[in-house]
Protein backbone atom coordinates (compact mmCIF):
# COMPACT_ATOMS: atom_id res chain seq x y z
CA UNK A 1 0.00 0.00 0.00
CA UNK A 2 1.76 3.04 -1.05
CA UNK A 3 0.40 6.45 -0.54
CA UNK A 4 2.29 8.95 -2.53
CA UNK A 5 0.33 12.02 -0.82
CA UNK A 6 2.19 14.18 1.88
CA UNK A 7 1.18 13.17 5.27
CA UNK A 8 1.04 16.25 6.57
CA UNK A 9 0.70 19.34 4.47
CA UNK A 10 0.35 22.62 5.63
CA UNK A 11 -0.35 26.11 3.79
CA UNK A 12 -0.26 29.47 5.32
CA UNK A 13 -0.76 28.79 8.54
CA UNK A 14 -0.96 31.40 11.02
CA UNK A 15 -1.38 31.24 15.13
CA UNK A 16 -2.14 34.05 17.44
CA UNK A 17 -1.78 33.43 21.09
CA UNK A 18 -1.99 35.74 24.06
CA UNK A 19 -2.60 38.71 20.79
CA UNK A 20 0.85 38.14 19.30
CA UNK A 21 1.59 35.95 16.33
CA UNK A 22 3.75 33.41 17.19
CA UNK A 23 3.64 31.45 13.12
CA UNK A 24 3.95 33.25 10.24
CA UNK A 25 2.30 32.15 7.54
CA UNK A 26 4.02 28.56 7.45
CA UNK A 27 3.77 26.07 4.76
CA UNK A 28 5.54 22.41 4.09
CA UNK A 29 4.89 18.57 3.39
CA UNK A 30 5.97 15.76 4.74
CA UNK A 31 6.20 12.64 2.88
CA UNK A 32 5.22 9.36 4.51
CA UNK A 33 7.26 6.79 5.91
CA UNK A 34 10.34 9.35 6.76
CA UNK A 35 11.39 10.71 9.96
CA UNK A 36 11.06 14.76 9.88
CA UNK A 37 12.99 16.74 12.65
CA UNK A 38 11.38 19.92 13.65
CA UNK A 39 14.73 22.16 15.19
CA UNK A 40 15.19 25.27 16.68
CA UNK A 41 15.84 27.21 20.03
CA UNK A 42 13.14 26.93 22.65
CA UNK A 43 10.50 29.72 22.21
CA UNK A 44 10.35 29.52 18.32
CA UNK A 45 6.95 27.98 18.22
CA UNK A 46 7.93 24.03 17.50
CA UNK A 47 5.34 22.95 20.35
CA UNK A 48 2.59 25.41 18.72
CA UNK A 49 3.27 24.35 15.50
CA UNK A 50 2.89 20.29 16.93
CA UNK A 51 0.23 21.30 18.85
CA UNK A 52 -1.50 22.39 15.47
CA UNK A 53 -0.80 19.59 13.08
CA UNK A 54 -2.86 17.43 16.27
CA UNK A 55 -5.63 19.62 15.81
CA UNK A 56 -5.51 20.90 19.55
CA UNK A 57 -4.23 24.75 19.08
CA UNK A 58 -6.52 27.00 17.70
CA UNK A 59 -5.31 28.70 14.31
CA UNK A 60 -5.88 32.12 12.95
CA UNK A 61 -5.22 30.85 9.39
CA UNK A 62 -4.18 28.81 6.64
CA UNK A 63 -4.85 24.95 6.31
CA UNK A 64 -3.46 21.83 7.98
CA UNK A 65 -4.05 18.49 6.29
CA UNK A 66 -2.83 15.20 7.97
CA UNK A 67 -3.38 12.27 6.62
CA UNK A 68 -6.06 13.68 3.94
CA UNK A 69 -8.09 14.75 6.22
CA UNK A 70 -8.62 18.80 8.26
CA UNK A 71 -6.23 18.09 11.73
CA UNK A 72 -8.17 17.35 14.53
CA UNK A 73 -10.74 15.48 12.60
CA UNK A 74 -12.29 12.67 14.79
CA UNK A 75 -11.45 10.28 12.12
CA UNK A 76 -7.77 11.39 12.92
CA UNK A 77 -8.09 10.29 16.79
CA UNK A 78 -6.88 6.85 16.13
CA UNK A 79 -4.62 8.02 13.39
CA UNK A 80 -2.39 10.08 15.02
CA UNK A 81 0.16 9.49 17.94
CA UNK A 82 0.96 12.50 19.97
CA UNK A 83 3.80 13.07 23.10
CA UNK A 84 3.82 16.40 24.52
CA UNK A 85 6.72 17.38 26.03
CA UNK A 86 5.83 17.51 29.41
CA UNK A 87 4.50 13.78 30.28
CA UNK A 88 1.19 13.63 30.55
CA UNK A 89 -0.07 10.23 32.52
CA UNK A 90 -1.39 10.02 35.75
CA UNK A 91 1.23 10.17 38.10
CA UNK A 92 -0.97 7.78 41.01
CA UNK A 93 -1.34 5.17 38.54
CA UNK A 94 1.43 2.66 37.86
CA UNK A 95 2.84 2.39 33.83
CA UNK A 96 0.72 -0.87 32.94
CA UNK A 97 -2.62 1.11 34.18
CA UNK A 98 -1.98 4.07 32.73
CA UNK A 99 -0.86 2.10 29.17
CA UNK A 100 -4.34 -0.10 29.79
CA UNK A 101 -6.50 3.16 30.35
CA UNK A 102 -5.01 5.07 27.35
CA UNK A 103 -5.23 1.37 24.76
CA UNK A 104 -9.24 0.95 26.13
CA UNK A 105 -9.75 4.74 25.19
CA UNK A 106 -8.09 3.82 21.69
CA UNK A 107 -10.26 0.66 21.43
CA UNK A 108 -6.13 -0.70 20.77
CA UNK A 109 -5.76 -4.64 21.84
CA UNK A 110 -4.39 -4.93 25.37
CA UNK A 111 -1.62 -6.69 24.46
CA UNK A 112 -0.25 -3.39 23.27
CA UNK A 113 0.10 -1.74 26.75
CA UNK A 114 3.48 -4.41 26.80
CA UNK A 115 4.59 -4.02 23.29
CA UNK A 116 4.93 -0.24 23.68
CA UNK A 117 6.71 -0.95 26.85
CA UNK A 118 9.18 -3.25 25.65
CA UNK A 119 10.19 -1.04 22.76
CA UNK A 120 10.56 2.24 25.26
CA UNK A 121 12.98 -0.12 27.08
CA UNK A 122 10.39 -0.19 30.39
CA UNK A 123 10.09 -3.63 30.97
CA UNK A 124 11.41 -3.47 34.13
CA UNK A 125 9.23 -0.55 35.86
CA UNK A 126 6.28 -1.87 34.73
CA UNK A 127 4.64 -2.63 37.85
CA UNK A 128 6.21 1.06 39.01
CA UNK A 129 4.09 4.12 40.12
CA UNK A 130 4.66 6.79 37.46
CA UNK A 131 5.20 9.17 40.08
CA UNK A 132 8.24 7.33 41.22
CA UNK A 133 9.81 7.29 38.03
CA UNK A 134 12.52 8.99 36.69
CA UNK A 135 12.47 11.77 34.59
CA UNK A 136 13.76 10.09 31.63
CA UNK A 137 11.62 6.94 32.52
CA UNK A 138 8.88 9.44 32.72
CA UNK A 139 9.11 10.43 29.45
CA UNK A 140 9.02 7.08 27.88
CA UNK A 141 6.45 6.21 29.62
CA UNK A 142 4.95 9.25 27.86
CA UNK A 143 6.38 8.23 24.40
CA UNK A 144 5.11 4.37 24.88
CA UNK A 145 1.40 6.03 25.36
CA UNK A 146 1.73 7.65 21.86
CA UNK A 147 2.85 4.25 20.35
CA UNK A 148 -0.86 2.49 21.19
CA UNK A 149 -2.57 1.80 18.61
CA UNK A 150 0.26 1.86 16.39
CA UNK A 151 -0.54 5.25 14.57
CA UNK A 152 -0.08 5.94 10.91
CA UNK A 153 1.90 9.53 11.79
CA UNK A 154 3.60 9.92 15.48
CA UNK A 155 3.69 13.82 16.37
CA UNK A 156 6.55 14.10 19.55
CA UNK A 157 7.40 16.98 21.13
CA UNK A 158 11.44 16.91 22.30
CA UNK A 159 10.84 13.01 23.07
CA UNK A 160 14.56 12.72 24.14
CA UNK A 161 14.94 15.39 26.60
CA UNK A 162 17.11 14.43 29.62
CA UNK A 163 18.30 10.84 28.27
CA UNK A 164 21.33 9.55 28.64
CA UNK A 165 23.25 9.26 25.01
CA UNK A 166 22.77 5.54 24.65
CA UNK A 167 19.13 5.60 25.77
CA UNK A 168 18.91 8.49 22.87
CA UNK A 169 20.24 6.49 20.20
CA UNK A 170 17.83 3.72 21.23
CA UNK A 171 14.86 5.77 20.71
CA UNK A 172 15.90 7.34 17.31
CA UNK A 173 16.60 3.66 15.74
CA UNK A 174 13.24 3.27 17.07
CA UNK A 175 11.98 5.95 15.26
CA UNK A 176 13.52 4.44 11.62
CA UNK A 177 12.18 1.29 12.62
CA UNK A 178 8.86 2.55 12.52
CA UNK A 179 9.62 5.09 9.60
CA UNK A 180 10.59 1.92 7.87
CA UNK A 181 7.29 0.08 8.84
CA UNK A 182 5.63 3.09 6.66
CA UNK A 183 4.70 5.41 9.81
CA UNK A 184 5.51 8.84 9.36
CA UNK A 185 7.31 10.83 12.65
CA UNK A 186 7.74 14.61 13.10
CA UNK A 187 10.45 15.00 15.85
CA UNK A 188 10.90 18.32 17.80
CA UNK A 189 13.88 18.51 19.10
CA UNK A 190 16.17 22.00 20.28
CA UNK A 191 19.56 20.17 20.49
CA UNK A 192 21.44 20.22 16.93
CA UNK A 193 23.47 16.66 17.20
CA UNK A 194 19.72 15.24 16.75
CA UNK A 195 19.46 16.84 13.86
CA UNK A 196 21.93 14.57 11.96
CA UNK A 197 19.71 11.70 12.85
CA UNK A 198 16.55 12.73 10.86
CA UNK A 199 15.45 12.37 6.91
CA UNK A 200 14.40 15.82 6.76
CA UNK A 201 15.26 18.86 8.72
CA UNK A 202 12.72 21.86 9.71
CA UNK A 203 14.78 24.79 11.05
CA UNK A 204 12.58 27.50 12.74
CA UNK A 205 13.17 30.80 14.46
CA UNK A 206 10.80 33.06 15.43
CA UNK A 207 7.76 31.56 14.42
CA UNK A 208 8.91 31.19 10.59
CA UNK A 209 10.67 28.02 9.14
CA UNK A 210 14.30 29.50 8.15
CA UNK A 211 15.61 25.94 6.11
CA UNK A 212 13.90 22.49 4.81
CA UNK A 213 15.24 19.97 3.60
CA UNK A 214 17.95 16.96 3.59
CA UNK A 215 20.72 17.36 6.67
CA UNK A 216 23.72 16.83 4.40
CA UNK A 217 21.88 19.22 1.78
CA UNK A 218 21.92 21.81 4.61
CA UNK A 219 25.47 21.63 5.03
CA UNK A 220 25.92 21.66 1.62
CA UNK A 221 23.75 24.74 0.75
CA UNK A 222 25.40 26.49 3.70
CA UNK A 223 28.99 24.96 3.11
CA UNK A 224 29.13 25.20 6.75
CA UNK A 225 31.10 22.12 8.57
CA UNK A 226 28.50 20.66 11.31
CA UNK A 227 24.46 21.41 11.33
CA UNK A 228 24.76 24.16 13.88
CA UNK A 229 27.22 26.34 12.10
CA UNK A 230 25.00 25.60 9.53
CA UNK A 231 21.71 27.01 11.37
CA UNK A 232 23.85 30.08 11.95
CA UNK A 233 24.78 30.97 8.57
CA UNK A 234 21.03 30.75 7.67
CA UNK A 235 19.77 33.45 10.47
CA UNK A 236 22.55 35.60 9.02
CA UNK A 237 21.74 34.88 5.37
CA UNK A 238 17.56 36.01 6.57
CA UNK A 239 18.63 39.00 8.12
CA UNK A 240 21.14 40.35 5.62
CA UNK A 241 18.21 40.05 3.14
CA UNK A 242 15.01 42.56 2.61
CA UNK A 243 12.87 39.83 4.13
CA UNK B 1 -20.66 7.66 23.21
CA UNK B 2 -19.04 4.70 24.11
CA UNK B 3 -19.99 2.89 27.04
CA UNK B 4 -16.13 0.95 26.94
CA UNK B 5 -14.17 4.18 27.08
CA UNK B 6 -16.26 5.40 29.95
CA UNK B 7 -16.13 1.96 32.15
CA UNK B 8 -12.46 2.39 31.27
CA UNK B 9 -12.29 5.77 32.46
CA UNK B 10 -14.49 4.32 35.71
CA UNK B 11 -12.25 1.77 36.63
CA UNK B 12 -9.11 4.04 35.87
CA UNK B 13 -10.35 6.20 38.43
CA UNK B 14 -10.81 3.97 40.94
CA UNK B 15 -7.48 2.60 40.59
CA UNK B 16 -5.98 6.17 41.38
CA UNK B 17 -8.19 6.22 44.40
CA UNK B 18 -7.46 2.73 45.43
CA UNK B 19 -3.32 3.41 45.26
CA UNK B 20 -4.16 6.53 47.55
CA UNK B 21 -5.28 5.19 50.97
CA UNK B 22 -5.19 8.34 52.41
CA UNK B 23 -7.70 9.68 50.49
CA UNK B 24 -9.80 6.29 50.52
CA UNK B 25 -9.62 6.84 54.27
CA UNK B 26 -10.79 10.25 54.65
CA UNK B 27 -13.64 9.56 52.06
CA UNK B 28 -15.05 7.24 54.95
CA UNK B 29 -13.51 8.09 57.90
CA UNK B 30 -14.09 11.79 58.15
CA UNK B 31 -18.33 11.90 58.05
CA UNK B 32 -18.14 8.78 59.99
CA UNK B 33 -16.20 10.90 62.76
CA UNK B 34 -18.16 14.32 61.90
CA UNK B 35 -21.57 11.83 62.57
CA UNK B 36 -20.46 10.55 65.83
CA UNK B 37 -19.27 14.29 67.38
CA UNK B 38 -22.97 15.22 66.33
CA UNK B 39 -24.50 12.41 67.67
CA UNK B 40 -22.51 12.77 71.07
CA UNK B 41 -22.49 16.92 70.88
CA UNK B 42 -26.39 16.89 70.99
CA UNK B 43 -26.75 14.11 73.13
CA UNK B 44 -30.23 14.05 72.73
CA UNK B 45 -31.69 11.22 70.61
CA UNK B 46 -34.73 13.12 69.19
CA UNK B 47 -32.54 15.87 67.69
CA UNK B 48 -30.00 13.52 66.26
CA UNK B 49 -32.79 11.95 64.48
CA UNK B 50 -34.03 15.28 63.28
CA UNK B 51 -30.58 16.50 61.68
CA UNK B 52 -28.46 13.00 61.24
CA UNK B 53 -30.06 12.34 57.64
CA UNK B 54 -30.10 16.06 56.98
CA UNK B 55 -25.88 15.78 57.32
CA UNK B 56 -26.07 12.12 55.26
CA UNK B 57 -26.81 14.43 52.54
CA UNK B 58 -24.56 16.84 53.32
CA UNK B 59 -21.44 15.22 53.72
CA UNK B 60 -20.98 13.37 50.49
CA UNK B 61 -21.84 16.74 48.36
CA UNK B 62 -19.41 18.68 50.14
CA UNK B 63 -16.66 16.15 49.52
CA UNK B 64 -17.54 14.80 46.33
CA UNK B 65 -17.44 18.38 45.01
CA UNK B 66 -13.91 18.89 46.44
CA UNK B 67 -12.62 15.80 45.15
CA UNK B 68 -14.09 15.94 41.76
CA UNK B 69 -12.99 19.96 41.55
CA UNK B 70 -9.22 19.05 42.35
CA UNK B 71 -9.51 15.65 40.08
CA UNK B 72 -10.36 17.04 37.53
CA UNK B 73 -7.96 20.43 37.57
CA UNK B 74 -5.58 18.04 37.96
CA UNK B 75 -6.81 16.03 34.48
CA UNK B 76 -6.23 19.89 32.84
CA UNK B 77 -3.25 21.56 34.23
CA UNK B 78 -1.25 17.64 34.51
CA UNK B 79 -2.21 17.61 30.02
CA UNK B 80 -4.22 14.43 30.66
CA UNK B 81 -6.97 15.93 29.22
CA UNK B 82 -5.51 17.44 26.19
CA UNK B 83 -4.15 13.93 25.24
CA UNK B 84 -7.52 12.54 25.68
CA UNK B 85 -8.71 15.18 23.64
CA UNK B 86 -6.65 14.26 20.78
CA UNK B 87 -7.70 10.26 20.96
CA UNK B 88 -11.35 8.99 20.63
CA UNK B 89 -12.32 9.87 24.14
CA UNK B 90 -15.64 11.53 23.70
CA UNK B 91 -16.39 14.17 26.48
CA UNK B 92 -19.96 12.85 28.11
CA UNK B 93 -17.67 9.12 27.98
CA UNK B 94 -15.01 11.18 30.62
CA UNK B 95 -17.49 12.63 32.20
CA UNK B 96 -20.10 9.87 32.58
CA UNK B 97 -16.71 7.87 33.91
CA UNK B 98 -16.33 10.69 36.66
CA UNK B 99 -20.14 10.34 37.14
CA UNK B 100 -19.91 6.69 37.68
CA UNK B 101 -17.26 6.34 39.45
CA UNK B 102 -17.43 9.19 42.53
CA UNK B 103 -21.05 7.31 42.41
CA UNK B 104 -19.70 4.10 43.29
CA UNK B 105 -17.40 6.10 45.92
CA UNK B 106 -20.41 7.75 47.52
CA UNK B 107 -22.21 4.49 47.89
CA UNK B 108 -19.51 3.12 49.98
CA UNK B 109 -19.32 6.20 51.89
CA UNK B 110 -23.07 6.49 52.30
CA UNK B 111 -22.63 2.74 53.31
CA UNK B 112 -20.54 2.94 55.99
CA UNK B 113 -21.74 6.04 57.54
CA UNK B 114 -25.30 4.68 57.69
CA UNK B 115 -24.43 2.13 59.37
CA UNK B 116 -22.44 3.25 62.09
CA UNK B 117 -25.42 5.68 62.75
CA UNK B 118 -27.96 3.15 62.26
CA UNK B 119 -26.57 1.08 64.98
CA UNK B 120 -23.75 2.50 67.34
CA UNK B 121 -25.39 5.83 67.43
CA UNK B 122 -29.04 4.56 67.42
CA UNK B 123 -30.12 6.83 64.66
CA UNK B 124 -34.40 6.32 64.32
CA UNK B 125 -35.47 7.08 60.62
CA UNK B 126 -39.08 7.33 60.09
CA UNK B 127 -38.55 6.49 56.10
CA UNK B 128 -36.90 3.56 54.12
CA UNK B 129 -33.27 3.43 53.84
CA UNK B 130 -33.28 2.64 50.33
CA UNK B 131 -34.77 6.24 49.91
CA UNK B 132 -32.24 8.15 52.60
CA UNK B 133 -29.22 6.17 50.32
CA UNK B 134 -31.07 7.39 46.86
CA UNK B 135 -31.17 10.83 47.99
CA UNK B 136 -27.35 10.60 49.65
CA UNK B 137 -26.18 9.62 45.97
CA UNK B 138 -28.22 11.75 44.17
CA UNK B 139 -26.54 14.57 46.48
CA UNK B 140 -23.09 13.11 45.70
CA UNK B 141 -23.29 13.09 42.31
CA UNK B 142 -24.57 16.81 42.48
CA UNK B 143 -21.52 17.76 44.76
CA UNK B 144 -19.67 15.91 41.98
CA UNK B 145 -20.91 17.63 38.99
CA UNK B 146 -20.82 21.18 40.11
CA UNK B 147 -17.18 20.54 41.12
CA UNK B 148 -16.50 19.35 37.90
CA UNK B 149 -18.14 22.66 36.29
CA UNK B 150 -16.11 24.61 39.35
CA UNK B 151 -13.29 23.29 38.38
CA UNK B 152 -12.91 25.02 34.76
CA UNK B 153 -12.78 28.52 36.93
CA UNK B 154 -9.66 27.42 38.79
CA UNK B 155 -6.17 27.89 37.23
CA UNK B 156 -4.90 25.92 40.27
CA UNK B 157 -5.40 23.97 43.04
CA UNK B 158 -5.02 26.68 45.69
CA UNK B 159 -7.89 28.18 43.39
CA UNK B 160 -10.26 24.99 43.40
CA UNK B 161 -9.76 24.65 47.06
CA UNK B 162 -11.45 27.69 47.62
CA UNK B 163 -14.50 27.24 45.51
CA UNK B 164 -15.48 24.81 47.92
CA UNK B 165 -16.71 27.65 50.42
CA UNK B 166 -17.68 29.94 47.76
CA UNK B 167 -20.23 27.11 45.71
CA UNK B 168 -21.24 25.84 48.80
CA UNK B 169 -21.31 27.93 52.42
CA UNK B 170 -23.76 29.91 50.68
CA UNK B 171 -26.19 27.09 50.26
CA UNK B 172 -25.11 25.31 53.65
CA UNK B 173 -26.83 28.69 55.04
CA UNK B 174 -29.68 29.29 52.90
CA UNK B 175 -31.03 25.55 52.37
CA UNK B 176 -33.03 25.64 55.41
CA UNK B 177 -30.58 23.60 57.54
CA UNK B 178 -29.56 26.54 59.55
CA UNK B 179 -32.59 28.40 59.58
CA UNK B 180 -36.18 27.04 58.50
CA UNK B 181 -36.18 28.69 54.82
CA UNK B 182 -40.06 30.68 55.83
CA UNK B 183 -38.14 32.60 58.44
CA UNK B 184 -35.80 33.97 56.44
CA UNK B 185 -36.03 37.77 54.88
CA UNK B 186 -38.35 36.97 52.10
CA UNK B 187 -35.47 37.91 48.83
CA UNK B 188 -33.04 35.22 51.12
CA UNK B 189 -36.24 32.57 50.81
CA UNK B 190 -36.27 33.42 46.94
CA UNK B 191 -32.37 33.01 46.35
CA UNK B 192 -32.58 29.72 48.55
CA UNK B 193 -35.23 28.45 46.08
CA UNK B 194 -32.84 28.32 42.77
CA UNK B 195 -29.97 26.39 45.25
CA UNK B 196 -30.12 22.75 44.59
CA UNK B 197 -28.58 22.51 48.27
CA UNK B 198 -32.20 23.55 49.20
CA UNK B 199 -33.70 20.57 47.26
CA UNK B 200 -31.38 18.20 48.64
CA UNK B 201 -31.70 19.01 52.40
CA UNK B 202 -35.71 18.85 51.95
CA UNK B 203 -35.59 15.63 50.89
CA UNK B 204 -33.58 14.34 53.62
CA UNK B 205 -36.22 16.50 55.92
CA UNK B 206 -38.58 14.09 53.98
CA UNK B 207 -36.80 10.55 54.62
CA UNK B 208 -36.60 11.53 58.01
CA UNK B 209 -40.14 12.43 58.97
CA UNK B 210 -42.63 10.52 57.32
CA UNK B 211 -42.50 6.79 56.52
CA UNK B 212 -43.53 6.63 52.90
CA UNK B 213 -42.50 8.12 49.53
CA UNK B 214 -44.06 11.41 49.64
CA UNK B 215 -44.91 13.60 46.56
CA UNK B 216 -42.17 16.17 48.28
CA UNK B 217 -39.40 13.86 48.10
CA UNK B 218 -39.81 12.36 44.43
CA UNK B 219 -39.98 16.07 42.92
CA UNK B 220 -36.73 16.48 45.73
CA UNK B 221 -34.76 14.12 43.68
CA UNK B 222 -36.32 14.58 39.98
CA UNK B 223 -35.06 18.85 40.84
CA UNK B 224 -31.05 17.27 42.02
CA UNK B 225 -31.24 14.96 39.35
CA UNK B 226 -32.02 17.60 37.33
CA UNK B 227 -28.84 20.30 38.22
CA UNK B 228 -26.76 17.35 38.27
CA UNK B 229 -27.90 16.48 34.63
CA UNK B 230 -27.60 20.79 33.95
CA UNK B 231 -24.04 20.68 35.91
CA UNK B 232 -22.40 17.68 33.80
CA UNK B 233 -23.67 19.34 30.56
CA UNK B 234 -22.19 22.59 31.23
CA UNK B 235 -18.78 21.04 32.66
CA UNK B 236 -19.38 19.32 29.02
CA UNK B 237 -19.33 22.86 27.86
CA UNK B 238 -15.76 23.53 29.77
CA UNK B 239 -14.05 20.61 28.09
CA UNK B 240 -12.28 22.48 24.79
CA UNK B 241 -10.29 20.12 22.42
CA UNK B 242 -8.89 23.26 20.37
CA UNK B 243 -7.33 25.68 23.32
CA UNK B 244 -5.63 28.97 22.33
Amino acid sequence: MMNKSPAVSVHGLRVVRGGREVLHDLSFDVPRGSVVGLLGPSGCGKTTLLRALVGVQIVAGGTVIVLGEPAGSPALRRRVGYATQKPAVYADLSVRENLRYFAAVLRAPRSDADRVTDEVGLGDARDQLASTLSGGQLSRANLAVALLGAPELLVLDEPTVGLDPVLRRELWDLFHDLAGRGTTLVVSSHVMDEAGRTDRLLLMREGTILADGGPAALRERTGAPDLEAAFLRLIEQAAGSPA
Amino acid sequence: MNPAITLATTRRILSQLRHDHRTLGMLVGVPSLLMILLRYVFDRPERFDALGPLLLGLFPFVVMFVVASVGTLRERTGGTLERLMTMPAGRLDLLLGYALAFGLVALVQVGVVLAISLTWLGLDLAGSVASLVLVAVLDALLGMALGLFASAFARTEFQAVQFMPAFVLPQVLLCGLIMPRDQMASWLEAVSTVLPLTYAVEAMQEVARRPQVTGTLVTDMAIIAGCTLLALLLGAATLRRRTP
